[in-house]
């Protein structure tokens, strides 16, 4: 018996409710988060920072806020993207119209004017359902790409119509700009993440996290026992539109340091986080990190494997990666909507028992 | 008999208070079809009122019109004195009524504890805000103050065991209590219970019947019961009140409803169709 339950006993609603109830799990937690402030900051190099950590602690931020929005709320969204350019976008106006004002404020600001912009475009959600609502925030997707490339007021009229991150510091450590080390980044975006994670966790597991629940399994129901269905949908738009925004705001600033609207926030954006998601485990927070570490690390792996020591062309080894991806989505949507976490609680629950499997 | 002003005394002893809510001629139609013609009746506080009456014959509508679930085409109903307006079902929840459904609704993607918990969430005031900082803003509190009364209703309704499982994986007997539990966990003023014991076996029924008499008993509530099992509506209620095709064609004690001949025929004498 590798892993228990029986035996760990809860004296108190306090301790039921933490969220990591079996003291193995929360010392697990507690190492990563050991090794993830204390340990990586010390080995991580530019490469391991662009091509797998950076990236990956942002698409967690955009994938928990997708998560709260299809798998606690029920709701769909394909306007994922759109939602980043808008984080993007208030992100570069903030920095540039208050330059000495923190960028970590103006990350949490582009956070709020996205949200605002999310709660608009989720208006259609009181009326509208399913296949419906996702065409309405593919709809959001294409219009907010074509505004910030049809307004010139939002790449601050800039001949290449791009936007250039400036250079700024937090405690005289540059997070934007050229000169970031890669420590900084991923110290900077491992941070707003572990806020993001804990205020994820906070809603989804009280009164405002059932409410959406309640929304996404009966909707009837929930309006019977109390819940607004108004106030509920626009709040999950609202938190879930948030986050989204603040790993836009992050993905421009910090990651790319200069963006072109089309190429960095397209539809394809939209889909990426839409799969993190799926494939992680709708209605999980740790299927949110699962989904955004599998799909970050699988083109890096195929490309280390297939084309470093195998030989194998480029072209293949990215074909092999949508065939892939594809695959699991089919899977995942037919036998297990819940997930890469929810493989995880099988095999934890296989633990538990083992080896006495009855 | 009975004083109607200001409640009466029941035959087993408890004392039945003055009118909480008051129907006054509903008519609810769907398009050409009547529902519900022209019912008026009162429950009073503390009572056991019980609604029968053949399929078809309007009394689902009839919860449906107390939780405002629909709007009747006509008439009034009246609540602790004040004429109620038109309201939308969450905002007559927080009222104070709760409600189980006939064909059972409850959230099957989560717990039985969370399902209870959202029974609570008529209580639960800390916001969106609040939530966020749990710790710091008084909303974990708020949580285990809630939870604990949660508790209370899981012990009363016997279902300890279950508190984790998934309600998508219970059993139809126990999803019928689960589905109770919520409804009790919003300490509702009245509570309307449709065919709460439909499709139960005789022990299952007999356990929801115990249920019933005891949360009456103890906590005082109010309770307005749909059933079939004419023998559980005699045991259980104070008042019936019998419709037929969407009209009242009886209503008073268990004994005096049973000798009523319009009753009598509409259960017993000629078959509808
Ligand atoms: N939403 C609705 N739309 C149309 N007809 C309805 C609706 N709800 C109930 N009815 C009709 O109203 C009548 C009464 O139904 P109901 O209240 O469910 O009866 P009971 O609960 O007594 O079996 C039935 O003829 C039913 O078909
Ligand atoms: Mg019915």
């Amino acid at each position: 018996m590798f892993y228990r339950e029986a035996g760990d006993f809860k004296s108190s609603y306090q301790e039921d409710s933490q969220t990591f109830p079996i003291k193995f799990d929360r010392l697990r937690y507690y190492g990563v988060l050991i090794v993830a402030f204390g340990i990586v900051p010390l080995f991580i190099n530019d490469y391991w920072a662009s091509a797998v950590a950076v990236p990956f602690l942002i698409y967690a931020i955009a994938a928990i806020g997708l998560n709260i929005l299809v798998g606690y709320a029920g709701l769909v969204s394909l306007g994922t993207g759109g939602f980043m350019a808008v984080g993007a976008y208030s992100v570069y106006k903030l920095m540039t119209a208050f330059p000495d004002i923190s960028i970590f404020v103006h990350v949490i600001l582009a956070g709020v004017v996205t949200a605002a912009v999310g709660v608009l475009f989720g208006l259609p959600s009181l009326r509208i359902k399913g296949f419906y609502l996702a065409v309405a925030t593919l709809a959001a997707q294409f219009f907010l790409v074509w505004l910030f490339n049809k307004v010139p007021w939002f790449y601050n009229y800039s001949a290449s119509g791009q936007i250039t991150a400036p250079e700024r510091t937090v405690f005289s450590v540059f997070v934007t700009g050229a000169q970031t080390s890669a420590t900084a980044k991923y110290m900077f975006c491992l941070v707003i993440l572990t806020l993001v994670a804990l205020v994820a966790r906070n809603l989804t597991r009280g009164t405002v996290g059932r409410k959406w629940m309640a929304i996404r399994d009966m909707d009837i129901a929930a309006e019977i026992i109390g819940v607004n269905p108004l106030t509920t949908k626009l709040s999950a738009f609202a938190v879930s539109s948030f986050f989204i925004g603040i790993a836009g705001a992050l993905f421009f600033s910090v990651y790319l340091g200069a963006a072109e609207v089309g190429e960095a926030f397209g539809i394809q954006k939209s889909f990426l986080i839409l799969f993190m998601v799926i494939i992680g485990g709708l209605g999980s927070i740790f299927g949110s990190f699962a989904g955004a570490a599998f799909l970050v690390l699988l083109p890096v792996f195929l490309k280390n494997v297939l084309v470093g020591a195998l030989g194998w062309p480029t072209d293949l080894a990215a074909h092999i990666e949508l065939m892939i991806v594809g695959g699991l989505i089919v899977v995942f949507l037919i036998a297990e909507p819940h997930g890469l976490a929810q493989l995880w609680r099988v095999a934890k629950e296989k633990l538990r028992l083992w080896p006495f499997p009855y | 008999m009975k004083d109607m002003n200001e409640g009466y005394l029941t035959a087993d002893g408890r004392q039945i208070g003055g009118v909480v809510m008051e129907l006054k001629d509903i008519t609810l139609r769907f398009g050409g079809l009547t529902a519900i013609e022209k019912i008026s009746f009162d429950i009073r506080d503390g009572e056991i009122r019980a609604i029968i009456g053949p399929n078809g014959a309007g009394k689902s509508s009839m919860l449906n019109v107390i939780s405002g679930f629909y709007v009747p085409s006509d008439g009034e109903v009246w609540f602790k004195g004040v004429r109620r307006g038109p309201m939308k079902p969450y905002e007559i929840a927080r009222l104070g009524i709760a409600r189980t459904f006939q064909n059972i609704a409850l959230f099957d993607g989560m717990s039985v504890l969370d399902n209870i918990m959202t029974g609570r969430l008529t209580h639960m005031k800390k916001g969106l805000i609040a939530q966020a900082g749990w710790w710091f803003t008084g909303a974990a509190r708020e949580e285990y103050e809630n939870r604990e009364k949660v508790e209370r209703i899981i012990d009363f309704l016997e279902i300890q065991n279950i508190r984790k499982t998934p309600v998508g994986r219970l059993p139809y007997g126990l999803k019928k209590r689960v589905e109770l539990a919520r409804a009790l966990a919003a300490e509702p003023k009245i509570l309307l219970l449709d065919e709460p014991m439909a499709g139960m076996n005789v022990e299952e029924k007999e356990d929801m019947c115990r249920f019933v008499l005891d949360l009456n008993d103890e906590f005082g509530t109010t309770i307005v019961l749909i059933e079939h099992d004419m023998g559980v509506v005699m045991d259980l209620s104070d008042r019936v009140v019998v419709m037929d095709y969407g009209k009242k064609i009886g209503d008073g004690a268990p004994d005096e409803v049973r000798n009523n001949q319009a009753v009598v025929d509409a259960y017993l004498g000629v078959a509808h169709d």
